[in-house]
């Protein structure tokens, strides 16, 4: 089975949420601006795998094709939640990995309404939000940091550190729908959401669009795309598996934790080979949580990890240099390749101010909670 | 007045006696669920599942305080996250406590206690019986 490569990627400066174009003109600017960063063409595509949420069952990838070329080919819509952008590019990847395609395009899209996601209700009877607990977003993420909270002791203001962390980097990054400093006062006095997550620990609803260019090894060698490709390591997907609580408390801990030993087994690194890594970081409570899911520190010490610095800029392990979906910002179907172009430009060494010096291995994480998690690590080649 | 009606399934109002929990156990491998099914999710086994009644009895596991929900609904309220004792986990408010983090101790023993869903009706006007969760 060959290589799978990334040729050409980009993603638009994520906008503030329903401000944006139509999906499918939000997603047709990721898309040129992809096809531009390899010097291909739609023509050249063998097929896309288009990710969105909101639209899932309107054939966005279709009505992008309408926007940059109506060439026949394939398309596949795919839907996963907050894994959705994700599960496109994996899908893309596994085309060429089973050698039906050689080189592909992924798109990930998203138009976002502003306020709280989750809840649900609308059901029968009465709605439960507020009666039954809470099911919006900040409040399942409040849990699950809280549930970190209960066995190690981990504070308040260590989760709001994370905050001022990834705002700190979306200042560095011109892509980033806020470029604000936020210091630790400025987060823990934000309107209280859900303890312990402030305003400023929720991730910021935007329009955004992502995609990337992939291409088996021969296909790179003959178009002499090799130069600036990045090599796919592993992509790999779980789903939750059976857990206790599961019916009142979703699990993002348990399908990251199998899918990131899976994945270092398959890009034959361990975690300390990692240079820079862009997580789920839907809620500063999340960040945490996945520190030890990815096994970037022992479990426990997640803490004493944001404390120390490692996972800031110029630090031992650099997490969410982008700025995170908590500054970045998080359009659901992109966020999965938006991701990925983090992790890619920085191993080509483009990432400006915020570049991570002589990056050779990036991780990618993304969790769509119900659950579906994915993840890929990234190599430099040339 | 007519009986109130309850506020999700696995909520149960007899003609006599107290509300209760109803959860559904499954006879091979233990696990509870809140709804009716065929087929156990942990371990596959198919038409081992029977209704049990689950305890009044829990602790607290995790918890949050939602201070901005959807419009409408009254803040600050606990959201918790309670183990009842024999098995089965259910979400719901906890009540008779300040909604104060500092003065809510993950761990803590509480009970489930039965009261008017926050005067919350239906189209139809019809009233509904809630559970809630309350120190002990
Ligand atoms: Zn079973």
């Amino acid at each position: 089975m060959s290589d799978v490569y990334v040729v050409g990627i980009d993603m638009i400066k994520f906008m503030k949420a329903g401000t944006g174009p139509a999906v499918e003109q939000l997603g047709a600017q990721a898309a040129l601006m992809a096809l531009d960063d390899c010097g291909l063409k739609i023509q050249d595509m063998q097929a896309l795998y288009c990710g969105n949420l909101g639209q899932a069952d309107a054939m966005v990838g279709q009505r992008v094709l309408q926007q940059i070329g109506q060439t026949g080919i394939p398309v596949v819509n795919c839907a996963n939640a907050c894994a959705t952008g994700a599960t496109a590019f994996r899908e893309a990847w596994m085309s060429i990995k089973a050698g039906v395609n050689d080189v592909v395009l992924a798109v990930g899209v998203e138009k976002m309404g502003a306020g709280l996601l989750g809840g649900g209700g609308g059901r029968k009877g009465i709605p439960r939000e507020g009666l039954l607990g809470s099911m919006t977003m900040p409040a399942v993420f409040a849990e699950a940091g809280q549930e970190h909270a209960r066995k190690y002791g981990t504070t308040f203001e260590q989760f709001a550190k994370v905050s001022v962390k990834n705002h700190h980097h979306s200042t560095l990054n011109p892509k980033a729908m806020y470029q604000i400093e936020t210091p630790l006062e400025t987060v823990m006095g934000a309107e209280m959401i859900a303890y312990p997550n402030t305003k400023l620990m929720c991730s910021v609803n935007v329009d955004g669009s992502a995609a990337a260019v992939l291409c088996s090894e021969a296909k790179a060698k003959q178009l002499g795309l090799m130069k600036r490709a990045v090599r796919v390591k592993a992509s790999v997907m779980t789903s939750d598996p059976w857990q206790e609580r599961d019916l009142v408390m979703p699990d993002v801990n348990t399908c990251t934790r199998i899918a990131a030993k899976k994945a270092y087994e398959m890009a034959g690194v361990g975690p300390g080979d990692i240079d820079l890594v862009e997580l789920h970081d839907c809620f500063a409570t999340a960040e945490l949580l996945h520190y030890e899911n990815l096994s970037l520190c022992k479990d426990g010490e997640a803490g004493q990890l944001i404390d120390s610095g490692a996972t800031s800029i110029g630090g031992k392990i650099p997490v969410n240099l982008s700025g995170g979906l908590l500054s970045k910002g998080h359009p659901l179907g992109a966020t999965g390749i938006a991701n990925i172009y983090e992790i890619s430009t920085h191993l080509r060494g483009e990432a400006g101010k915020r570049q991570v010096p002589n990056a050779r291995l990036g991780l990618t994480h993304v969790i769509g909670l119900g659950s579906a998690c994915a993840i890929h690590v990234l190599e430099k080649v040339a | 007045m007519s009986k109130p009606l309850p506020a999700v399934d696995f909520l149960k109002i007899p003609d006599q006696g107290d509300p209760y929990l109803e959860g559904h156990k499954c006879g091979a491998c233990g696990s509870i669920y809140l709804d009716a099914r065929e087929v156990c999710s942990k371990c596959g086994e198919r038409g081992k599942i029977a209704a049990t009644r689950l305890s009044n009895d829990g602790h607290l596991y995790v918890f949050s305080v939602v201070y901005r929900s959807f419009p409408g609904i009254d803040v600050p309220y606990v959201s918790a996250i309670v183990d009842l004792e024999g098995g089965g986990t259910v979400k719901g408010n906890l009540i008779g406590i300040e909604p104060d983090p500092a003065k809510i101790k993950m761990g803590m023993p509480v009970r489930v206690v039965y009261k008017d869903a926050l005067g919350r009706k239906d189209r139809e006007g019809n009233s509904y019986l809630s559970y809630f969760f309350e120190p002990r």
